[in-house]
């Protein structure tokens, strides 16, 4: 008896309490935002999903190779090469050995010359032109005596951890907080700004403080919650590893989700309509969605701007993120990257707060 | 109720001024509201009523004037103030996600003392709809949801801006009903409309309020009165027809104003059953037909007609 009486109070204690009004708010708007349930969820594990199957790992790729029939010494040269099992032979006449060649369908054409030799043709600019030249070099030396000078060994290494897979997935995480950062708090605040909501709140005795808190808080939660789906689905379905500690990547996760909070929060300071603060995040997500490395490494752009890609939000994430997750570096090991968001945070934070428009 | 000081002003303006670019919305404006009053500030669209309500809830600064609320004021108390007052604002679009209940419980939580949710979705009438997401509701049921959230932390004094713009005529009978409950409780309220009716029905005392100052005070049944006239008549003569000139109107028995309007006449009077049929013996003298005849008793929209020379609703 006495006992459910305290349960009802403290129900109802927590119920009168503002903050937790406001954090449960935030929540059933999301929940009961299909599309927002969708983006934030669904939409990772797709793309995850959809990259894996396009670049997953297969067995080294055939070489494609013509053999011009032009005399006797073409059919026993292409069995030759047959004899090689990383080399797919075709035998062509002349004119379609030509078409194959400049389609791409074959990248080297073998041609047996009149003076007992081999003539070779191929588009240098292509690597497997390239590497076709080689192997058919070998195979053709090796039939014709050549041997090896040196002795040699091989040992095959496939690695997880060194697959695209591998390399995808921090970075989608990464845009997924950044995003859940930026669209969660800007587009909800202005949203309730342009239908006069806020300044209905400020008209009450509700804390600003709270206010805000409520949707840094509401943010983390989501935020672990599409973490931990992301990561568990790339870890059951890909076998993407994780070699740091969960500390190192909640670490991660706790300060760039601050840090983009902070971007979305001064996004959303100004802005009254949904058009103009589209526009703004827009504008500071597609800059990074390109150089911060979530589909391909920033380090394919030149080395003059590699100090600015170094210096966003989203490069820091997805460097941290890469560390810890595929090199297993722990926590005293990504403090440039936890700096980089850390400074990001407390501008983003400290300006937004001075120029906020509650009205 | 008690601890209120009756002889402190629920609301006390004075001198208050505020300027957009060149436009004077606010020019000099003075109000003072007794508590337990319920006060109107009636006035066409664009007359400064929203700004001089959105300044004494402390959501616009003023560029100069004072303004006290309770005995107190937004430089000092605004903590106090914020729990004291109740707002409803004219354009407030609620989170159409939340039910009503969740929406009245979020704005009660604010509030360190208030009425328990459950009486004041009760007292709005939506014990029906708690349950029921705002997106789902009526205009005028979402109206009663806003109220709801301005009465939930049972203010001293309420602000109620244009609260039945825009609703059907049965919904805003509704409103009224529940602003009257609110006023029987003792509480002040000040609210502005540009529905004259509204302002009747609800107010004790009004200020009509053009170009950003007070420009007539009073109750209105004063207002009224102090056209001197209860009724007004309202007629147009057959096409083409003319030749009565106001000193000839003004002569008729009992006629105490006359002004027109295009080819409409329309007369203030004290008696109707002596001027109008004055009216018509002078018509049939002058071989005049009548096109159109209609009477009504004198309303603040006539108050503010013969102030102005303007209607309110052509604004």
């Amino acid at each position: 008896m006495s006992e459910s009486r305290i349960g009802e109070e403290t129900a109802q204690g927590l119920a009168a309490n503002s903050l937790w009004q406001l954090i449960t708010v935030r929540f059933r708007e999301y929940t009961r935002e299909p599309e927002a349930l969708f983006w934030s969820f669904g939409f990772p594990i797709l793309l995850a999903i959809g990259l894996g199957i396009a670049f997953r790992s297969k067995p080294a790729d055939l070489v494609h190779v013509a053999v011009v029939n032009n005399g006797p010494r073409a059919t026993p040269l292409a069995d030759a090469l047959r004899r090689d099992k990383g080399l797919a032979i075709e035998q062509l006449a002349p004119d379609s050995a030509a078409v194959a060649l400049r389609t791409g369908r074959v990248a080297l054409v073998v041609l047996p010359d009149s003076g007992g030799g081999v003539r070779y043709e191929f588009d240098d600019t292509r690597p497997d032109a390239r590497i076709a030249r080689l192997m058919v070099n070998d195979a053709v030396q090796r039939g014709a005596g050549r041997g090896d000078v040196l002795p040699i060994t091989e040992q095959q290494v496939r690695e997880r951890g060194s697959r695209y897979i591998d390399f995808v997935v921090p970075g989608l995480l990464g845009m997924t907080i950044m995003g859940g950062g930026i669209w969660g708090l800007g587009f909800s605040i202005v949203d309730q700004r342009r239908k006069n909501l806020l300044k209905r709140l400020v008209a009450t005795p509700m804390s600003r403080a709270q206010y805000l808190a409520s949707y840094v808080i509401s943010r983390f939660v989501l935020l672990f919650v599409e973490a931990g789906v992301l990561l568990g689905a790339s870890a059951l379905l890909f076998g993407v590893p994780m070699r740091g500690s969960l500390i190192g990547i909640a670490m991660i996760v706790v300060v760039s989700a601050l840090s983009f909070g902070g971007i979305g929060l001064l996004i959303a300071s100004r802005s009254k309509t949904i058009e103009g603060v589209s526009g703004l995040m827009n504008l500071t997500m597609l800059p990074m969605w390109v150089l911060s490395g979530v589909f391909f490494s920033s380090e394919n752009f030149p080395g003059a701007v590699q100090p600015f890609i170094k210096a966003l939000p989203l490069t820091a994430t997805n460097d941290a993120l890469r560390a810890t997750m595929l090199r297993g570096v722990d926590l005293p090991g990504l403090w440039p990257q936890l700096a980089v968001l850390t400074i990001w945070m407390v501008l983003s934070f400290s300006v937004a707060l001075k120029i906020f428009r509650w009205r | 109720m008690s601890s209120l000081n009756q002889s402190v002003p629920a609301l006390f303006v004075r001198q208050l001024h505020k300027h957009y670019g060149d436009v004077r919305a606010v020019d000099g404006l003075d109000l003072s509201v007794a508590p337990g009053e319920c006060f109107g500030l009636l006035g066409p669209n664009g007359a400064g009523k929203t700004t001089t309500i959105e300044i004494c809830e402390g959501l616009l600064s003023a560029d100069s004037g004072d303004v006290q609320l309770l005995g107190l004021n937004w430089d000092q108390n605004e903590k106090e103030l914020r729990q004291r007052l109740g707002i409803q604002l004219q354009e407030t679009e609620l989170a159409a996600k939340l039910t009503v209940e969740e929406t009245v419980r979020l704005f009660r939580s604010f509030y360190s003392r208030g009425r328990s949710v459950d009486d004041v979705i009760h007292l709005v009438q939506l014990d029906e709809k708690r349950t029921a997401r705002l997106g789902k509701l009526s205009g005028g049921q979402r109206q009663r949801v806003a109220l709801a959230c301005a009465i939930v932390g049972d203010p001293d004094l309420l602000f109620l801006d244009e609260p039945t713009t825009g609703l059907d005529p049965q919904s805003r009978r509704q409103l009224w009903d529940l602003i009257t409950e609110f006023k029987a409780r003792g509480r002040t309220i000040m609210l502005t409309t540009h529905y004259m009716d509204e302002a009747q029905i609800l107010c004790d005392r009004v200020a009509v309020v053009d170009h950003g100052k007070v420009i007539a005070l009073g109750t209105p049944r004063d207002l009224i009165g102090s056209l001197g006239a209860e009724h007004v008549v309202d007629f147009a003569l057959g096409e083409g027809q003319d030749g009565l000139d106001d000193p000839t109107l003004r002569g008729l028995e009992g006629v105490r104003a006359v002004r027109r309007v295009a080819d409409r006449y329309e007369l203030q009077v004290g008696a109707l059953h002596r001027t109008i049929p004055a009216l018509l013996s002078l018509l049939a003298q002058r071989n005049l037909v009548l096109s159109h005849l209609t009477t009504h008793s004198a309303t603040l929209e006539d108050v503010f007609v013969s102030l102005t020379g303007r209607q309110l609703r052509d604004e």
